[in-house]
């Protein structure tokens, strides 16, 4: 008995290590080889084109399903929304509910009806608000045969079922190893290369060396998400001495944008694993890390990026403005500071394909190690990225317009929202002063009073689409 | 492979609350994920900090009495049902509905029962009458600091007198629908719902 086991382990064992040589083999020659420099063997394509096809196979059986079976069939999101609004200003909305007294909104005075305007305002939001919903995943308008999209889709049919298993075996099995070996690589490979190249002293040598071994464990890592990335524009890319800032869906973003050129980071400084990679890369190049206690003074950060940028050999600043993360289907407030530090604005839009997986990190439902776990269980990560011309602020332009000016820019180019909210509603609680401005403008409707600026805060921003 | 959202909800509650509410069958599963998207609690019911959390209601200067109509006298949280039956009275009145036998007990969406929930808004002490102070609180809400005590007081008692048709010095509600009885309230006091 002992004997048949101990032939079984050392069998096992022959097959091990004859398997492990191969494995490496084919990672290395098949996959980090490539990717360092920069080159595919078109095997992500041809996968990604296999999962569309089955997708939208996938989702012409469910509606069938859904044909065939109506009571079964749970309504799809809506991408415009519960309910229909009015799109009126605050005096439109009032003037029309006084409409049944003799004297005209510009005389003033109170009506009973005004506080009908408020209700109605008040339990629309309840029903549907623009905001809450940012903070969670968006819903898709087709499962995409994912346990963890499935909200609102029954059970159709046996093939759908086997699909769906078959997708799961081949993600958690097939797929998810793969990439874990590849993420460990690449960032080795990152803290060991940056270290090395900290050792030199040529400096030409240093910068050309340090781009290298960026681009390609950023490269190794994105092989890592199967990230599928399209680069529009690259006669925009960000110069040297720029500063670039996009909208923020995930931490992810940094590996998508750092694919095709190198950028200093900006950020806190953390202890243990993240504190190693920050500590080894700044060795070979300038990034710019905080301490916690620096960052809550404004001043301080603000002349230590523009010290960043006045050097003008630099790389440029990556930047994230909204200060949280969004779910990509909208933009929200661009935080003043970075528009404050002067140089060019390199904004870029990046928009990832919903289908292939979620990339938005929900950092009150899961963390970091929970949540990477998760992007590289999906399909793939596909996601466009579009280089917007640069920027600089105008005459007379202060840095909120200014930022808003890029927000919306970044908004309209990758189809997304563009709201005037600020992402810190994720955490805390709206400002009264939003409120004191509604009383505000109530208030002068009352008195009467004529010349007012009728700009509505935070009323619905067009959808471009 | 079943759903998670509308789970927890059972035709034959879906079947009640349609009876109830005259909502549809799909508008009733998205509310409920609606409701459930707020519940951050996860259960079941709503309590007044799950509505604070929702920014364009915080800022409503009648943010809280809103929320308040939720809640029964005393209570503090709300279920399900409790709040497809405050969100009942602003369904838009169908026309099928317009013509219905006057016998038959009141929709919750009918255009009486939109004003009384107007009504109630105002009449702070729920005795039936909006008195002087009442009028002045839920002016107070609505203007905030921006107008002085006695113009807000003179603005009160010239909305008390247009309405007041007994000399009670107070608004009934039949006073009230009365000063109320030219505005489309059907169409102003709904929620237009896309599908």
């Amino acid at each position: 008995m002992t004997d048949l086991c101990g032939g079984g382990m050392e069998g096992l064992w022959s097959i091990a290590v004859v398997l492990l040589p191969v494995w490496f083999s084919v990672m290395i020659g098949f996959i980090m080889i490539p990717a360092m420099f920069g080159l595919s063997l078109g095997v992500t394509s041809v996968y990604i084109q296999i999962l569309v096809k089955i997708l939208e196979w996938a989702t012409l059986r469910i509606e069938r399903g859904h044909r065939e079976q109506p009571t079964l069939s749970v309504p799809a999101p809506l991408p415009f929304g519960l309910i229909q609004r009015e799109g009126g200003s605050m005096e439109q909305e009032m003037g029309e509910l006084r409409r049944y007294r003799t004297q005209s909104i510009s005389r003033g005075e109170f009506a009973l009806s005004d506080s009908f305007y408020f209700y109605i305002k008040g339990l629309e939001s309840i029903v549907d608000d623009q905001v809450t919903q940012r903070f969670s995943s968006e819903e898709l308008v087709s499962w995409n045969l994912l346990t963890r999209t499935n909200h609102n889709f029954h059970y159709i049919s046996l093939r759908l079922t086997i699909i769906w298993g078959l997708g799961v075996i081949i993600r958690y099995c097939v797929l998810f190893p793969l990439r874990i070996t590849l993420a460990i690589i690449g960032l080795t490979w990152l803290v060991i290369g940056t270290t090395l190249v900290g050792f030199l002293s040529n400096k030409r040598l240093k910068n050309w060396l340090s781009e290298l071994v960026h681009l390609m464990c950023y490269r190794i890592c994105a092989r890592g998400l199967s990230a599928t990335i399209q680069y529009h524009n690259k006669e925009n890319k960000p110069q040297k001495g720029g500063i670039c800032v996009a909208n923020h869906t995930s931490p992810i973003d940094i590996v998508i944008l750092a694919n095709d050129g190198c950028y200093a980071m900006v950020g806190q400084s953390h202890g243990g694993l993240m504190g190693v990679i920050q500590r080894s890369m700044v060795k070979s190049c300038p990034h710019v890390w905080f301490e916690r206690s620096e960052m809550r003074d404004r001043n301080a950060v603000t002349s230590r990026l523009r010290a960043h940028v006045a050097a003008k050999t630099n790389l440029p600043i990556l930047i994230f403005p909204e200060g949280t993360c969004i779910n990509n289907t909208s933009v929200m407030m661009f935080k003043k500071g970075s528009f404050e530090i002067g140089g060019t604005i390199y904004p870029v839009a990046i928009k990832y394909d919903p289908r292939f997986g979620d990339a938005f990190w929900n950092s009150a439902k899961y963390n970091m190690v929970n949540y990477l776990l998760r992007m590289m269980t999906s399909w793939a990560i596909v996601v466009n990225v579009w280089y917007l011309p640069p920027m600089t602020r105008r005459e007379g332009e202060d840095a909120a317009q200014f930022a808003n000016r890029v927000k919306s820019a970044i908004a309209h180019q990758g189809g997304l929202l563009d709201m005037a909210w600020d992402g810190s509603l994720k955490r805390a609680k709206v400002k009264e002063a939003f409120k004191e401005q509604q009383q505000k403008m109530y208030s002068s409707m009352v008195m009467g009073k004529k010349g007012r600026n009728s700009q509505e805060p935070h009323t619905e921003s067009t959808r471009r689409q | 492979m079943g759903s998670r959202a509308s789970s927890l909800l059972r035709e034959e509650e879906i079947e009640e609350i349609k009876k109830e509410t005259g909502f549809s069958h799909s508008q009733i599963t998205r509310l409920y994920s609606r409701f459930t998207s707020l519940d951050k609690g996860e259960n079941g019911t709503l309590g007044r900090e799950d509505f604070q959390r929702i920014p364009e209601l915080a800022i409503n200067p009648l943010g809280d009495r809103i929320i308040n109509a939720f809640f029964p006298e005393g209570e503090d949280q709300v279920n399900f049902r409790g709040f497809m039956r405050t969100l009942a009275h602003f369904r838009p009145i169908e026309d099928n509905e317009k013509n219905k036998d006057p016998t038959a007990s009141e929709p919750l969406n009918s255009r009486i029962n939109k004003l009384l929930f107007a009504f109630q808004l105002y009449d702070l002490d729920r005795d039936d009458k909006i008195s002087r102070d009442e009028l002045l609180q839920v002016l107070r809400m609505m203007v905030g600091v921006n107008i002085s005590d006695e113009q807000l007081g003179s603005i009160a008692d010239r909305t008390i007198q247009e309405a007041d048709q007994n000399g009670d010095n107070s608004i009934s509600f039949n006073e009230f629908i009365k000063v109320l009885e030219k505005v489309d309230v059907e169409q102003k006091m709904s929620i237009r719902f896309l599908h």
